[in-house]
C-alpha cells in the first residue's frame, strides 16, 4: 500500500471507532444491553490504537511498545481492584486522563516554542491549564478517598480561602493570555503549568467526602474537555468526539448530583457546606431516642410484608454489604418483599451503592431509584436505614432553618416502621441533627452496621425454627 | 479564525449534544460503570500520545509522550475492564445465575 492509502485506512479506522464509542454509550443505557457496550468500546478503541502505530510519523517503535505494555501493566491491576475501592479508583483514573492529555499538550508546546501561532497558543494553554489542575484535584480526591493519612479527610478551609483560589485561577488565565501575545516569553510556560496544578490542590482540598459524588463528576467532565481541547490543537477528530462525549458525561453526572443534594455548582465548589448549621440545633435535649436490641428487630422484620433497606456510605464503610444479602436472603425466603431505595448521592460517587449491592448479588431490579420507591414507602411496614443519615432527614422537607431543607430525601419517615443502624447519636456530615430518630415510630438500632445486621439474620434464622 | 477550529468547534458541538442525549439514558443503576467506561473510551488520547512519542521530535516530547502513552494506555484497559467486572455482577432476580 502507498503511504496516502494507509493514511486514508488509518482515518478511516478512526471514524469507524468513533461510532463504535457512541454505540458503546447508546448500549450502556439498559443493563441488558450494556454488554455489548464494552465489548463495542473494546474493539474500536483496540483497532484505533493499532493503527496508530502503522501511522508515517511514528517512527520509533520499541519504546511506545513499551510504554504500552507498562501501561497495561499499570491498568490490569487498577482494573481488578474491589468493589469498595472504585470510587478512589475512578479519581485516579481521572488524574490519569488528565496527565496524558496535559503531557501530550505540553510535548506539543515545546516541539513548536517559540513559533506557536497566537490561536494555537490559546487552545494549547487552555488545555493545559485544565488538564493540569484535574491532574493534582483528581490525586487529591483519590487520597481522600483512600483515606491517605497526610491528606486531610475533613474540608480544609479558611477565611478569605475562596479569593485566594480564585486569584490563583485568574493568574492562571493571565499566564495564558501573556503567552498568546508573547509567544517568545516561553519561560512562562512552565509557570502556567504550576499554577494550574497548585488551583487542582486548592479545588478539591475544601471539599468534604458526602460532597464526593459531586466532585468526581465534576473532574470526570475537566478530563474528558481537556482531551477534547487536545483534539481542538491536534486537529483531532477522533478526540474532540471522545472528549466530548466523556465531558458530557461527567456534566449531566455533575448536575444530577447536585439537584440530589439541592445545592448549585458554585455551592459546592465554594460553599463549605459545613459552616451554616449549628443554629437549628441545640436546645431540643430532651427528646428521647428509642433504641431496640438485634431480636427486636429480627421480630419486627420477620412480621413484616413489606420492607425497604435505605444503604448509605456507612454500609460501604462496614462492608456490610454481604451481610445485608443474608438478610435479603432470608426475609425473601419468609416471602417478605424486600426492596432498596437509593440515594443518588448515597456514597461516595455516583451510582457507588447499586455496584456494591449488584457485587453482593442482590438482583437489580430490587434497587430502585428515590423518585421510584418514594411513593411506596406509606405502603412499607418497615423502613431500614443502614450507614444514611442526612439523605433521610425529614428536616429537609419541612425546616426551612436546615441547612439541607430543599434536599430531595427518602422518604423513610412514612413508612410504619423505621429502623436505623448507627454507630451512635453522633450527627453525621456537617453536624446536621436528623429529626427521624426521636419520631414515635423509629428505632435506633446501635452498633456496627455489619455486625448489628449479622446479629439480625442470626436471630430471624434462629426464631424460624 | 482558522478554518481547522471551525471544523473542530462543529464536531465537538454535535458531539456534546449527542453526548447529552446519550447518557440521559442510561439508567441510574449504571452511573458507575457509566464513569469507568468513559473513562476508558476517552483514553483514546492514546493515539496522539504515540505519534508525538513515535515520531521522535525532541528528547523531551519523546520522554513526555511515553508517559503520556503508559498513562491513557493504563486507563483504557483498566477502564474497561473493571466495566466489564462490573456490569457482569448485575444480575436480574430471575434465577439465571451464570
Amino acid at each position: 500500500m502507498s503511504p496516502d492509502q494507509i493514511l486514508m485506512l488509518i482515518d478511516f479506522t478512526y471514524i469507524a471507532a468513533t461510532v463504535g464509542f457512541i454505540l458503546s454509550l447508546k448500549w450502556l443505557s439498559s443493563p441488558v444491553t450494556a454488554m455489548r457496550g464494552v465489548l463495542i468500546g473494546e474493539i474500536a478503541s483496540a483497532s484505533a490504537v493499532v493503527a496508530t502505530l502503522f501511522d508515517a510519523r511514528v517512527t520509533e517503535h520499541k519504546w511506545v511498545i513499551i510504554a504500552l505494555i507498562i501501561g497495561a501493566g499499570v491498568g490490569v491491576p487498577l482494573g481488578l481492584v474491589k468493589m469498595t475501592a472504585v470510587p478512589q479508583r475512578t479519581a485516579l483514573s481521572h488524574a490519569f486522563g488528565a496527565l496524558s492529555a496535559a503531557l501530550v499538550g505540553i510535548s506539543e508546546y515545546y516541539v513548536a516554542a517559540p513559533n506557536v501561532g497566537k490561536f494555537q497558543m490559546a487552545e494549547i494553554g487552555l488545555e493545559v491549564v485544565i488538564g493540569s489542575l484535574t491532574v493534582t484535584g483528581s490525586l487529591i480526591a483519590a487520597g481522600k478517598l483512600q483515606e491517605i493519612k497526610w491528606i486531610p479527610q475533613r474540608p480544609i478551609t479558611y477565611k478569605g480561602q475562596n479569593y485566594v483560589s480564585l486569584a490563583v485561577l485568574a493568574s492562571a488565565v493571565i499566564l495564558i493570555l501573556a503567552l498568546v501575545l508573547h509567544p517568545e516569553d516561553t519561560f512562562l510556560f512552565p509557570i502556567m503549568v504550576g499554577v494550574a496544578l497548585v488551583f487542582g490542590v486548592m479545588l478539591v482540598t475544601p471539599i468534604g467526602g458526602a460532597d464526593m459524588p459531586t466532585v468526581i463528576s465534576l473532574l470526570n467532565s475537566y478530563a474528558g474537555f481537556s482531551a477534547s481541547l487536545l483534539g481542538f490543537v491536534l486537529q483531532s477528530k477522533v478526540l474532540v468526539v471522545a472528549g466530548a462525549l466523556d465531558g458530557a458525561s461527567g456534566f449531566i453526572l455533575s448536575v444530577i448530583m447536585c439537584k440530589a443534594m439541592n445545592r448549585s455548582f458554585a455551592n459546592v465548589l465554594f460553599g463549605a457546606f459545613g459552616q451554616v448549621q449549628a443554629a437549628a440545633a441545640g436546645t431540643k435535649e430532651d427528646r428521647v431516642v428509642k433504641s431496640a436490641s438485634a431480636e427486636d428487630a429480627a421480630n419486627i422484620l420477620a412480621a413484616a410484608s413489606r420492607v425497604v433497606i435505605v444503604p448509605g456510605y456507612g454500609m460501604a464503610v462496614a462492608q456490610a454489604q454481604h451481610k445485608v444479602r443474608e438478610l435479603y436472603d432470608i426475609l425473601s425466603k419468609k416471602g417478605v418483599d424486600v426492596r432498596f431505595g437509593i440515594h443518588p448521592v448515597a456514597g461516595r460517587m455516583p451510582g457507588h451503592m447499586n455496584v456494591l449491592l449488584a457485587e453482593a448479588d442482590i438482583p437489580y431490579d430490587r434497587l430502585l431509584e428515590m423518585d421510584a420507591i418514594n411513593g411506596d414507602l406509606p405502603q412499607t411496614d418497615v423502613a431500614l436505614v443502614i450507614g444514611a443519615n442526612d439523605v433521610t432527614n425529614p428536616a429537609a422537607r419541612s425546616d426551612q432553618s436546615s441547612p439541607i431543607y430543599g434536599m430531595p430525601i427518602i422518604d423513610v419517615d412514612k413508612a410504619r416502621t423505621v429502623m436505623v443502624i448507627k454507630r451512635s447519636m453522633a450527627a453525621g456530615f456537617a453536624g446536621i441533627d436528623n429529626p427521624l430518630y426521636y419520631l414515635d415510630h423509629t428505632l435506633m438500632l446501635f452498633g456496627d452496621a455489619k455486625n448489628f445486621v449479622s446479629d439480625i439474620v442470626r436471630e430471624i434464622g434462629g426464631s424460624g425454627h | 479564525m482558522p478554518a481547522d477550529f471551525i471544523s473542530s468547534l462543529f464536531v465537538f458541538i454535535l458531539a456534546a449534544f449527542l453526548g447529552f442525549e446519550l447518557i440521559k439514558r442510561v439508567s441510574p443503576l449504571l452511573h458507575t460503570p457509566l464513569m469507568s467506561l468513559t473513562n476508558a473510551l476517552d483514553a483514546i488520547v492514546v493515539v496522539a500520545a504515540i505519534i508525538i512519542a513515535g515520531q521522535h521530535e525532541t528528547k523531551l516530547s519523546t520522554a513526555l509522550g511515553l508517559i503520556a502513552v503508559a498513562a491513557s494506555f493504563s486507563n483504557m484497559v483498566g477502564g474497561f475492564l473493571i466495566t466489564d467486572r462490573m456490569l457482569h455482577m448485575f444480575k436480574t432476580g430471575k434465577k439465571k445465575k451464570s
